[in-house]
């Protein structure tokens, strides 16, 4: 069994299929104590006729793969991870204690209300919290993650128009929403209309007017994302929202981005009739590959009805579960949501108060506006005219326009100074964009270290373009062939070596 | 980067970067060598129609995906759809290696050439287009 390694004690880690050997094993079962059972009389001609290809390890062997295997992911926990628009901050280790309290992790989700006072006091609680953070009159905590809050608030709205007898179809989006939005709308066979921002980055009243034109009586509502993907505070919110509910429609509100906000403005003052939160972005849960999402939709009262079922309810001094709910869209998701993620952010909001949460977007909008002053020496910003909350866009065009160094270059070649890359390559509105949220838990020195290494790699551009264009070096794979692997994936392990020139 | 501001002669464009041509009763179409610039490695040609569809322009006929980005494709002509390029689902590389040729997309008998034909740009108005688009 080969024992490379490439750099210190890296390991080089094959397939598991590739370790061990034949009849080894990792566990000893006790004897059989109960009568065998034929399995070909039983199952007949669906009866598995050889065993199964199972990897055979000992437990060393398979303790020493996955531990490797984690060795190799990048995280929170390793390093600043500033993709846009992802808020990647870190997870408070906190959180990670109140979610193992016996009482709330051994929980069975079939445990009679009576029995599950507590975690059902939770869950009235932070849909308390949220709605009052945001200025919304209801939250349901069931969706499992961000897109499929959008799809709720979504079915909610179509059956708001339905119980009036409606059934308008287009619901408009500007270029600069969330990426997820048109997928949410084509999911609810409503018709998803783009739509341009503005010069400035931002919806102007009278783009969204002329569009809205377009039609007459099919408006549904409106998806728009604040603070928007390049980082902008849509100024004319209240305008905006006037402008759709005046044509029967509801708006949507995309809140992706709400770490830059919280406790300075509330989507629900400027007219958002729904919209989503990401737990795993603003209320620090863990992201992405780290553990499952959790996506809570809040709304307004003219949208309480449709709300998922069933419904948790404070009353008296009492937590109910309500599964009575006619005019529910019905279940999203399995017992309650994600609940271990509700407890985290929970915990997290308790952590903080009203003015800890105001810190941590004072906080986030000063780091990504400190970062911004300083990269822009490097690289221009795509909006210069226009100051970002929370996150900002840069643009290659100098630089390849210069160099031939892109974008992807740039990003792979962060990769050899230890930074994983930012977004790249959206929002679309930009050309080669690099999209950059520090969020408010790094340090001055960790930006710094950041945009110096951004500096150092322009030079690198501008002296040895090859360096940059072949990065990464350092990694224990170099530049993958992006395209080949989509083009032509290899989903299964085999024996065999591919064949495939 | 003179590769991704060529234009061709022999064919008309849409602002969206498509190009249609003139093949008997045909016009094929495609998609700009700008447009394959600002794509990158084309990872997939999703069509949504078939033979005898009917399509009407400037409405999508399908998808393209690159390692960057998913785009539409719009329609530059209405009409019917008289072939498809059957090549491009194994080999979406064709795009990349050979967009004004090998790469086309669909073929359309056109059904509104005289009113829609003037919407269209010739090659030195296309190549005023992508000068201003790369700016």
């Amino acid at each position: 069994m080969p024992q490379e390694a490439t750099r210190g004690l890296s390991f080089v880690e094959p397939p598991i299929f590739e370790r061990g050997a034949p009849g080894r094993s990792g566990v000893s079962l006790s004897d059989l104590d109960v009568p065998a059972v034929d399995l070909d009389a039983e199952f007949g001609a669906l009866a598995r006729q050889r065993p199964a290809a199972l990897p055979e390890v000992s437990e060393p062997e398979a303790v020493r793969h996955f531990v490797r295997l984690s060795q190799q992911n990048f995280s929170i926990d390793t390093q600043f991870y500033p993709l846009g628009s992802c808020t990647m901050k870190f997870n408070p280790k906190v959180n990670e204690w109140a979610a193992r309290l016996t009482g709330f992790a051994a929980l069975h989700p079939l445990t009679p209300p009576s029995r599950a006072q507590g975690a059902l006091e939770v869950i009235v609680r932070l849909q308390e919290l949220l709605a009052e953070i945001v200025g919304m009159d209801g939250v349901s905590l069931q969706p499992a993650a961000g897109a499929q809050g959008e799809l709720t608030g979504l079915m909610m709205i179509r059956a708001h128009h339905r119980a009036q007898g409606r059934s308008p179809r287009k619901v408009f989006i500007p270029d600069s929403a969330h990426g997820t939005n048109p997928a949410s709308c084509a999911l609810n066979g409503f018709e998803a209309v783009a739509f341009p921002a503005g010069e400035r980055g931002i919806v102007e009243p009278e783009t969204l007017a002329r569009a809205l034109e377009t039609a007459s009586d099919d408006v549904a509502g409106l998806m728009i994302t604040n603070p928007n993907t390049l980082g902008l505070y849509e100024s004319a919110m209240p305008e905006l929202t006037r402008l759709v509910h005046s044509r029967g429609g509801l708006v949507y509100g995309d809140g992706a981005n709400m770490n830059a906000v919280l406790g300075r403005a509330r989507p629900g003052d400027v007219g958002v009739d729904v919209m989503q939160f990401n737990l795993h972005k603003t209320f620090t849960t863990p992201h992405g590959g780290g553990g499952p999402g959790s996506g809570p939709v809040a709304f307004k009262s003219v949208l309480e009805p449709y709300q998922p079922g069933p419904v948790v309810r404070r009353e008296g001094s009492s937590f109910t579960v309500d599964a009575d709910r006619p005019a529910s869209i019905g279940r999203v998701r399995s017992f309650l949501g994600n609940f271990g993620m509700m407890v985290r952010a929970y915990a997290y909001i308790r952590e903080l108060g009203p003015e800890g949460l105001k810190a941590v977007s004072d906080l986030a909008v000063l780091n990504a506006n400190y970062l911004a002053a300083r990269l822009a020496e490097h690289f221009p910003i795509a909006f210069p005219d226009s100051r970002a909350l929370h996150e900002y866009v840069f643009t290659d065009k100098d630089l390849e326009q210069k160099t031939g160094v892109k974008t992807l270059d740039v990003a792979k070649r962060l990769l050899d100074y230890g930074f994983h890359s930012p977004t790249v390559y959206f929002p679309l509105v930009v050309r080669g964009a690099m999209m950059i949220e520090p969020t408010e838990t790094e340090t001055k020195q960790t930006i710094d270290a950041f945009v110096d290494a951004m500096g150092k790699i322009k030079r690198e551009a501008e002296e040895d373009p090859e360096l940059v264009k072949g990065a990464p070096h350092t990694t224990r794979l170099g530049r993958l062939d992006e395209a080949r692997a989509a083009r032509k994936p290899r989903l299964r392990w085999s024996a065999e070596p591919p064949t495939d020139s | 980067m003179s590769g991704a501001k060529e234009v061709k002669d022999d064919r008309s464009y849409t602002k969206d970067h498509e190009w249609v041509k003139r093949d008997g009763d045909e016009w094929l179409v495609g998609i700009t060598a700008f447009a394959v610039d600002q794509l990158g490695d084309i990872t997939l040609v999703s069509l949504d129609v078939k033979v005898g569809d009917s399509i009407d322009a400037h409405k999508g006929f399908g998808t393209i995906e690159s390692v960057k980005t998913l785009s539409d494709l719009f329609a530059p002509l209405s009409g019917t759809v008289t072939r498809i390029n059957d090549a491009l689902e194994d080999s979406p590389e064709l795009v990349n290696d050979d967009c004004w040729g090998k790469g086309w997309m669909v073929a359309i008998k056109p059904s509104k050439l005289d009113a829609e034909q003037s919407s269209l740009l010739d090659s030195v108005a296309y190549a005023g287009h992508v000068e201003e688009s790369s700016h």
